[in-house]
């Protein structure tokens, strides 16, 4: 299936997310530049990680102004897969194609470390090819990773089962001390409403061969590629 | 017209910031602090017929950009310059 990647100014993960698609996956994946508004033929876009605009004023907030966003947004209305991964996580949050914000950790420290994460939900097209309760072991990096929302909207999340991923400790239970960031309800993953757009904080892309430390990364893109199916 | 904008986390939510000045501050001494938090201020200068209509665009301009409403507050003020 072709994946569109996209680059803003300041973007880092766009290349090793080609990569994994790419070389490792065998999908058609290309580059979207940010001034481009068009998104050729892609059947899941995905915003990258990376430190887009600078992270000036807040992450996110200004690459969501940028032309492509335009028509990502657009895409997503129309049922269109989307992903952000942590950077794209934060843009998605600030172009209100998800619910929630994503602040600075309660630590204060940037984190770079590999974290569990729990599938909490695995009927969608970002988790199917993962089983419920499954624990995923994935790479995170991020100094403004703590999700939070009005506790209204937690609870209507939560219901729903957009909370896809959570984190956890090694045996998959939910605890603070396994919260890298103090998101609320350990919440690492979520979906929209319509469940066609994704976002986490960690990476995937970076846990997609066995020679960099795990490939647990893989199953999101497969369950993108199943479902597309 | 000049504009300064004060945005300030949201009440109610963590604001680890504001708590590490805050146990600054405690160590050096200031002993009765508290309520401590971290913001922007940001000031700019914008041209408008009124100051109705200056404060109207500069409040379109927090709600889109300069602030996220979700989680944090903001106040401002226009002054005649």
């Amino acid at each position: 299936m072709k994946w569109g990647v996209v680059r803003f100014p300041g973007s880092l993960d766009e290349g090793e997310t080609v990569f994994a698609l790419r070389e490792v996956l065998g999908q058609e994946a290309s580059i979207l530049w940010h001034k481009d508004e068009q998104l050729y033929g892609a059947q899941c876009v995905v915003l990258p990680g990376g430190f887009s605009y600078g992270d000036y004023l807040r992450c996110g907030a200004i690459a969501r102004f940028s032309p492509i966003m335009r028509s990502v947004t657009k895409f997503a209305a129309e049922g269109g897969l989307v992903i952000g991964i942590c950077n794209g996580f934060q843009i998605l949050c600030e172009a209100h194609l998800l619910p929630g914000a994503l602040t600075r950790n309660r630590s204060l420290s940037f984190i770079c470390d590999r974290v569990n994460v729990r599938v909490e939900n695995a009927r969608t097209p970002f988790t199917c090819a993962a089983a419920a309760g499954e624990v995923m072991r994935l790479p995170i990096k991020h100094g403004e990773g703590r999700y939070v929302a009005p506790e209204e909207s937690i609870r209507e999340i939560e219901e729903r089962g957009q909370v896809l991923l959570r984190y956890v400790d090694a045996a998959g239970v939910e605890k603070d001390e396994a919260n890298p960031n103090g998101s609320m309800h350990s919440i690492a993953g979520v979906a929209n409403e319509r469940f066609n757009v994704f976002g986490l904080m960690p990476h995937p892309e970076h846990a997609a061969e066995k020679m960099l430390g795990g490939e647990d990364g893989l199953k999101i893109f497969r369950s993108v590629i199943e479902s597309v199916r | 017209m000049q504009v300064r904008v004060y945005v300030t986390p949201r009440k109610g939510i963590l604001d680890p910031q504001g708590r590490a000045v805050e146990g600054a501050l405690k160590s050096l001494g200031f002993s009765g602090v508290s309520g401590v938090h971290v913001g922007r201020y940001i000031v700019l200068e914008i041209e408008a017929a009124s100051q109705a209509a200056a404060e109207e665009a500069v409040k379109k301009m927090c709600d889109q950009l300069l602030a996220n409403p979700l989680i944090e507050d903001y106040r401002f003020e226009v002054e005649r310059g």
